[in-house]
C-alpha cells in the first residue's frame, strides 16, 4: 500500500507568454525513485523548480501530501520545504564556505543544535557520501563529481522526506555517474526518501527507476507515464521508445515495432 | 602553393535531357579569393528548358566550407526552381555534409524575427522600462526593511563571521587606496586655495579651505566613489556570480532568504565602516593640505593647526559623518541590487558589476547635493 507524498493537478508552465508544459497531472508515490525524462529543452528541470517552490505555476497546483503549495502561508511553505532537499545540477555549493559550513547550512537554520552536534552530523553525512576528511575544503579545490557529493550531502543534511536531483550525472565520467545513482539509490533505501530526478541518462533511468513521467517538447505536455521499464515494454509512443533505446528501435504510430536500427 | 579556384558551367545535352555541368576545380579553402558566383546561379535561373544540376570534380584539390556553403547556394537555388541536382560525382565526405546539412529541416518558428517598431512603441517600451525598474527597486528596498526589521527582532539569519569578513573586505583592506587619495584631494584644494588667497597674502586660510572642504564635502564623497568601484562592484559581481551558479537557488530551497543571508550583511559592513573611512580621509585630507602649505605657502606647522582647529568644529565633522553612512547605503544598496537582478551568464554578471557602478555614483552625486542643500537651509 503505497501513500501519495506529492502530486500535480493540471499544472501548466509558462514563461511570460510562452508555454513550457500544459496539463501535467502525475502522483508521486511515498519511496518511489521517479524520474522525470525527455528531450533537451522540453521543460524538466523547470517542472523541478515548480515542484520545490522556485517558479510558481501559470495554472494547476502542487500538493505536498494534503497541503497546497502555491496557497500556504510563508511559514507553512517553510515546513513543506524543510521536508525536501535538492541536488542542483552544479551542485550549487557556497563557494565562499568550506564543504562543512556548507553542509552545515541547512541544519543550523532549521534547528537549534548545539555546534558540537551539528559538527558531528556533518562529519557523518560527508562520510555517507564518501567525503571523510574533505570538512574543510573549498568546493573550488574539489572535482565536478566530488561537488555533487558534497551537494548530495547538504541536500540530505536535514533527512528530507523527499530529495529532488536535477540530473545528478550530467557531466560525469559514466563509473562516477554509475557511483553517484548507487549512493542515491543505497540513501534513500536506507533513510526511505522519495527521490524525484530529472535526468536523461538510460543507464539510470533503468538501473534505479521506478516510476517516470515522459515530457515531450512538441505538444508541451506529458504523452507516457510509469516505471521505465514498462515504458520500454509496452509503450506504443514513438518518441518514447525512440528516446529509450537511443533511437535504435522504432514504432510506427500504429503500434507495431518494426526492428529498424540506425547505422 | 594552393591552386586557383575556379568555377565554370557548361550545357550538356544527353540523349533527350539537358543539364547544366558545374565545373569546380583549385583549392577550396577559407581565405582563397572566391571566384564570382552570380554567372553560374544567372545561367541556372535563365537557361530555357534546363532539367538538371550536376556537377564536375575534376581537378578539385582540397576543400573545406568555404566550397560546401558555396555549393548549398547553388542547391538551393537549383531546387528553387525545380530542378533535380545529382551530387553522385560530389566527393563522399561532401555529399554526407549536404545530407547532414538538409536532414534536419529548419524549424520554423526558431528564427528570431526582427521587429520593426515605430517610434511610439519604442519610447513606450522605454517607459515601461524604465517603471519597471524604478518598481524593482522599490520592491528591494522594501525587502531589505523587512528583513533588517526582522534581524532587529533578534531573527539573523546571516552567520557572524561573514559580517566580520566584510566589515573586513571594505573597511582595513581599503585603507591604502584611501589614504592615497584623500591624501592628494587635500594636497589639491590646497594648490588651488593657495592660487587665490596668496594674491592677497592670505596662505594662513588655506588651512580652512582644506580642512572645512575635507571635513564637509570632499572626505565623505571620495571615500564615497573609491568604495562604490571597489566594494559596490564586488558586491554585484559576488552575487551575480552566485545567481549563475544556483547558489541563490540553493540558499532559498533551504529556507534562507537570500535578502537576510547576503544582502543584509553587506549592507551593515559598509554602514558600520564608511562613516569611519570617511573621518580617516577627513584627517589625510588636512595632512595632505598641511604638506603643501607648510612646505610651499611660508606657513608654520602650528599655525596651520591651529587655524585648521578653529576653522572645524564638530557640526562639521557630523555632517561628512551622516553623509558617508548615506553613501554606505547607498553603493551596498546598488551593489546588491544589481547583483540579485543579474541574469544567468557570465556577460550579465559583468553588466552588473558595471551598472553598480554607475547607479551608485549617480546616487551618491543627487544624494550629496539634496543633503548640501539642507544642510545649507537649516543653517548646519
Amino acid at each position: 500500500m503505497s501513500t501519495v507524498c506529492l502530486s500535480v493537478k493540471n499544472l501548466t508552465m509558462a514563461y511570460g507568454d510562452f508555454v513550457i508544459q500544459r496539463d501535467l497531472n502525475f502522483e508521486i508515490n511515498r519511496g518511489d525513485i521517479f524520474i522525470i525524462m525527455g528531450g533537451s529543452g522540453c521543460g524538466k528541470s523547470t517542472l523541478l523548480r515548480h515542484l520545490i517552490g522556485l517558479q510558481s505555476p501559470e495554472l494547476g497546483d502542487i500538493y505536498y501530501g494534503e497541503q497546497n503549495l502555491g496557497q500556504a502561508d510563508p511559514a507553512g511553505k517553510r515546513r513543506m520545504l524543510q521536508r525536501c532537499g535538492v541536488l542542483f545540477q552544479s551542485g550549487a555549493l557556497l563557494s565562499s564556505m568550506t564543504l562543512a559550513e556548507n553542509v552545515a547550512l541547512p541544519l543550523t537554520e532549521a534547528t537549534s543544535l548545539s555546534a558540537g552536534k551539528v559538527r558531528e552530523i556533518v562529519s557523518y553525512k560527508l562520510a555517507l557520501v564518501g567525503l571523510a576528511g574533505f570538512e574543510e575544503y573549498y568546493p573550488a579545490e574539489l572535482s565536478g563529481g566530488m561537488q555533487k557529493r558534497a551537494g548530495l550531502a547538504r541536500a540530505i543534511a536535514l533527512d528530507p522526506e523527499i530529495l529532488f536531483c536535477d540530473e545528478p550525472s550530467a557531466g560525469l565520467d559514466p563509473i562516477s555517474a554509475k557511483l553517484l545513482d548507487d549512493l542515491i539509490l543505497s540513501l534513500s533505501a536506507s533513510l526511505s526518501t522519495t527521490v524525484v530526478m530529472v535526468t536523461h541518462e538510460l543507464a539510470s533511468i533503468f538501473a534505479i527507476g521506478s516510476n517516470s513521467v515522459f515530457l515531450d517538447a512538441e505538444s508541451k505536455t506529458m504523452i507516457a507515464e510509469g516505471p521505465p521499464k514498462r515504458l520500454l515494454a509496452e509503450s506504443n509512443d514513438p518518441k518514447v521508445i525512440a528516446f529509450l533505446t537511443r533511437g535504435e528501435r522504432q514504432v510506427n504510430p500504429k503500434g507495431t515495432t518494426t526492428g529498424v536500427s540506425c547505422e | 602553393m594552393p591552386e586557383a579556384v575556379t568555377i565554370s558551367c557548361r550545357i550538356v545535352e544527353h540523349t533527350d535531357e539537358k543539364q547544366l555541368e558545374i565545373s569546380i576545380s583549385g583549392d577550396w579553402l577559407l581565405g582563397a579569393d572566391l571566384p564570382l558566383l552570380a554567372p553560374v546561379i544567372d545561367r541556372l535561373e535563365t537557361e530555357q528548358k534546363l532539367q538538371g544540376v550536376r556537377f564536375s570534380t575534376v581537378g578539385l584539390g582540397h576543400w573545406d566550407s568555404m566550397l560546401v556553403t558555396e555549393l548549398i547556394k547553388l542547391i538551393n537555388s537549383a531546387t528553387a526552381r525545380g530542378l533535380a541536382v545529382d551530387k553522385a560525382s560530389l566527393p563522399n565526405a561532401m555529399q554526407s555534409l549536404l545530407a547532414l546539412y538538409y536532414t534536419v529541416p529548419e524549424r520554423m518558428d526558431a528564427r528570431r524575427v526582427k521587429r520593426q517598431t515605430s517610434w511610439l512603441s519604442a519610447a513606450s517600451n522605454t517607459v515601461n522600462k524604465t517603471l519597471r525598474q524604478a518598481e524593482d527597486m522599490l520592491v528591494f528596498i522594501g525587502d531589505l526593511a523587512l528583513s533588517l526589521f526582522n534581524a532587529l527582532r533578534g531573527r539573523t539569519h546571516f552567520r557572524r563571521v561573514d559580517l566580520l569578513l566584510y566589515i573586513q573586505e571594505c573597511g582595513p583592506s581599503a585603507l591604502p587606496i584611501v589614504t592615497l587619495i584623500s591624501l592628494l584631494v587635500g594636497l589639491i584644494l590646497a594648490f588651488v586655495g593657495a592660487l587665490e588667497l596668496s594674491l592677497f597674502g592670505a596662505q594662513i586660510y588655506i588651512a580652512n579651505m582644506v580642512s572645512l572642504g575635507m571635513t564637509r564635502e570632499m572626505g565623505g564623497l571620495m571615500t564615497a566613489i573609491i568604495m562604490s568601484g571597489r566594494t559596490g562592484a564586488a558586491y554585484a559581481a559576488q552575487i551575480g556570480t552566485m545567481h549563475v551558479n544556483d547558489e541563490i537557488d540553493a540558499l532559498k530551497t533551504m529556507n534562507l532568504e537570500p535578502m537576510a543571508f547576503l544582502v543584509l550583511p553587506r549592507v551593515l559592513a559598509l554602514i558600520l565602516v564608511m562613516p569611519l573611512l570617511c573621518l580617516y580621509a577627513d584627517l589625510m585630507g588636512i595632512v595632505g593640505g598641511g604638506l603643501v602649505t607648510v612646505s610651499l605657502f611660508d606657513v608654520s606647522l602650528t599655525e596651520y593647526l591651529n587655524r585648521t582647529a578653529h576653522a572645524v568644529h564638530l557640526a562639521d565633522f557630523f555632517v561628512g559623518f551622516v553623509k558617508s553612512a548615506v553613501f554606505g547605503v547607498l553603493i551596498a544598496l546598488s551593489g546588491c541590487m544589481r547583483g540579485m537582478q543579474c541574469g544567468r551568464s557570465a556577460s550579465a554578471v559583468g553588466d552588473a558589476a558595471t551598472s553598480a557602478v554607475v547607479t551608485s555614483i549617480v546616487f551618491i552625486v543627487v544624494a550629496d547635493s539634496l543633503m548640501t542643500i539642507m544642510c545649507n537651509r537649516i543653517g548646519i
